[in-house]
């Protein structure tokens, strides 16, 4: 198990640094000048040659590259004799828009973005087993075709409409909950709970129909297999048979695809909600660098993203090798 | 549905035998119609006697064997009939009755183990398992019972195999891990559905053996369900050869292996290849395919493939379904067919001159 979860870190590692390799390229080295970009409108082309210097821009690209990396490991100095920025260890850059620590930013947007993430996940992802366990064991009855139904309005039904319809009901009509207002946990978890209900339930209602569709279908699938049968004839009780023999085998597809959407969760997928709600989150964040051209934050929010995914997938692999024993092996 | 027709009030007549199962019907409501898997079949089995139920694909011998669990309970099937296990009956029993009798009192070997094996579970946990659903013992206990079982069955180091996992075992081993498990709790019916077909010449052998032995140890009644005749051959007392869900021969195997009075029968024995025959012979297959289970041929079942239902005078064979009727100077052989005594006695001489 050990040596598996080496083997798997190591080639999340690989992935990152391919990864990070690909958006430098595509970020620093294709677009004309990241200079023009970081120097504004008004700019001369001493002032673009000095931003060139400052930032090391017109070095080779593999050099660069390697500044990129190592300044993130050991720190790394901006500017010139006249003016110097100094952005400490996990260095990301500065950002071309305020020259602010472009790390510091996104420390301070990943709390939001994992709050949202987090709390969505596991309501969508438990709702939906046991919804789609419901609707399986049950096949054709009642609560089957209602979670059907609720399936098809949920994924036919846009995140930004919900998110509205949920905010005129609940906070403006009944007045049930303040206005959704993203505070820190550390600052009062109780807010910090009331602010996420209405993101939290419009990302869930969007995710559950699809987990719910597939629960059922996987668990339908594994019950007419052979060895469930075997459970039965072993004269196990009905509840045993289906929560720890089939739905043990009907979990593996679910968790898989949990990892992945979990992993563009948390780097930054749900920013039509973040922008919906005024959540500080990654997405949002990466909207903004888009619209002003931020590259060394874009370069950032996409790294991120690509963290969050190869991560997720990894936490997947590991459950997946404990959940089912022939992947250890192989 | 099934419970509906289940409870109807039927006259007690307590059985003489251990199992006694009466006029069994399994059907499977379907958008094309009424699928009669079973229909009508009854024998009965002794203890420490085995009975080897021997059919096509489709002729019913699963649904049977899945009957006497009470398997079909909360699915769409109707079941109807009677199914008397030491005094009991457990086709109107409820479910959570007949619960506590499956895999106790009656339990079944499944055929391809790999697949009937849970393959995220140790084999030893789910022999455990078995035992602790009827046993009220600890973890530990059910464990030592269950490495006990794995010894018995011939497994090599069942301390160490009991934590191994089903796709570590080989094909032979899985089967041998699932008799285990389906003995762990002594069944006094055990039902082996195929439990030869997934395994090499050799292996089936020694599974055949294994069981046989258990048998012996346990004094249980054994259903054996197999296409292959030689499987019965060497381990069953009786034989029944179901065709399209109904009987069509029944008897000890001596009898009916020795002449089958069913042309299907034959067609059976005369199908199999013989071991020191001309390898350039041809096999010689039963014409045709299995019948329709919702629309099943009128009169004899086996007629559109029968190449002896010409010599049944007026067609009969087409028209009129045959009764089972007992075969003369035989115990309790029984037959479904038309033909007449000498018609047969004629075929029969005329195959062996031509196996000869």
């Amino acid at each position: 198990m050990t040596r598996y979860l080496i083997r798997r870190l190591l080639s999340a590692f690989a992935i990152i640094v391919v990864v990070s390799f690909i958006t430098f390229l595509i970020f620093f080295a294709i677009p004309s000048s990241p200079a023009v970009l970081a120097c504004g409108k008004t700019c001369s082309a001493s002032r673009i040659a000095e931003i060139n210097q400052a930032l090391g821009l017109n070095k080779p690209i593999l050099t660069q590259y390697w500044e990129y990396v190592h300044g993130f490991f050991f720190g790394r100095d901006f500017g010139d004799n006249s003016r110097v920025i100094h952005c400490n260890f996990p260095c990301m850059g500065i950002s071309f828009h305020d020259d602010s620590n472009v790390w510091n930013t996104l420390m301070n947007r990943a709390p939001a973005d994992l709050s949202l993430a987090i709390g969505s996940g596991v309501l969508f992802l438990t709702c939906g087993i046991g919804l789609g366990i419901a609707a399986a064991v049950r096949k054709g009855k009642s609560i089957d075709k209602f979670a059907v139904g609720f399936a098809l309005f949920g994924i036919s039904l846009p995140i930004y409409f919900t998110a509205l319809i949920l905010q005129y009901f609940f906070v403006d009509k009944w007045n049930l909950l303040p206005s959704p207002n993203y505070t820190p946990i550390t600052q009062d978890p109780g807010q910090w709970f009331q602010g996420l209900i209405l993101p939290w339930a419009s990302l869930t209602i969007g995710f559950l129909a699809y987990y719910t569709r597939l629960t059922r279908s996987t668990m339908l699938e594994t019950m007419g297999e052979d060895f469930v049968r075997t459970a039965r004839a072993k004269g196990l009780s009905r509840r045993t048979v289906i929560f720890k023999h089939t739905l043990r085998a009907a979990i593996t597809p679910i968790v898989t695809i949990f990892g992945m959407d979990f992993g563009y969760l948390i780097g930054g997928a749900a920013v039509i909600t973040e922008s919906a709600f005024g959540i500080p989150g990654i997405g949002s964040l990466a909207v903004q660098s888009v619209e002003n051209s931020d590259l060394p934050v874009i370069m950032a929010t996409t790294l991120f993203a690509a963290v969050a995914v190869v991560l997720a997938n990894v936490v997947v692999d590991v459950v997946y090798g404990i959940i089912d024993p022939r992947v250890r092996l192989s | 549905m099934a419970l509906e027709l289940s409870t109807q009030i039927v006259p007690v007549d307590p059985p003489s035998s251990f199992l006694e199962v009466r006029d069994l019907r399994v059907h499977f409501p379907t958008e094309d119609g009424l699928v009669k898997s079973v229909d009508g079949v009854s024998f009965s089995l002794e203890k420490g006697k085995t009975l080897g139920i021997v059919g096509e694909s489709g002729s019913g011998k699963s649904v049977t064997s899945l009957a006497l669990l009470g398997l079909h309970k909360g699915s769409r099937a109707q079941v109807s009939g009677q199914i008397w296990v030491d005094n009991e009956e457990l086709v109107a029993m409820p479910e959570s009755e007949i619960r506590t009798r499956r895999g106790n009192k009656v339990s079944m070997i499944f055929q391809d183990p790999l697949s009937a094996l849970h393959p995220f579970f140790t084999v030893g946990s789910q022999i455990a398992e078995a035992y602790r659903v009827h046993h009220k013992v600890s973890k530990k206990d059910a464990r030592i019972r269950a490495v006990d079982m794995l010894q018995r069955v011939g497994i090599p180091q069942p301390e160490r195999r009991a934590k191994s996992y089903p796709h570590e075992f080989s094909g032979g081993m899985r089967q041998r891990a699932m008799i285990a498990m389906s003995l762990v709790c002594d069944p006094e019916l055990l039902i082996a559905d195929e439990p030869t077909t997934a395994l090499d010449v050799t292996v089936q052998a020694q599974i055949l053996d294994l069981i046989r032995d258990l048998q012996q140890e346990f004094g249980s009644a054994v259903i054996i369900i197999t296409h292959d005749l030689g499987v019965v051959a060497e381990i069953a007392d009786d034989i029944l050869v179901m065709y399209g869900g109904r009987r069509i021969e029944y008897g000890s195997v001596r009898d009916v292996l020795k002449a089958p009075e069913h042309p299907y029968a034959w067609g059976l024995l005369q199908s199999m290849p013989h071991l020191g025959g001309d390898v350039n012979t041809r096999l010689n297959p039963i014409a045709g395919s299995p019948p329709s289970l919702i629309n099943l041929p009128s009169g004899c079942a086996f007629h559109p493939r029968c190449e002896h239902r010409d010599r049944v005078p007026d067609n009969r064979c087409v028209t009129e379904r045959p009764e089972l009727r007992p075969v003369p100077g035989t115990d309790k052989h029984i037959a479904a067919c038309h033909l007449d005594g000498d018609s047969k006695t004629e075929i029969r001489s005329a195959a062996d001159r031509l196996a000869k």
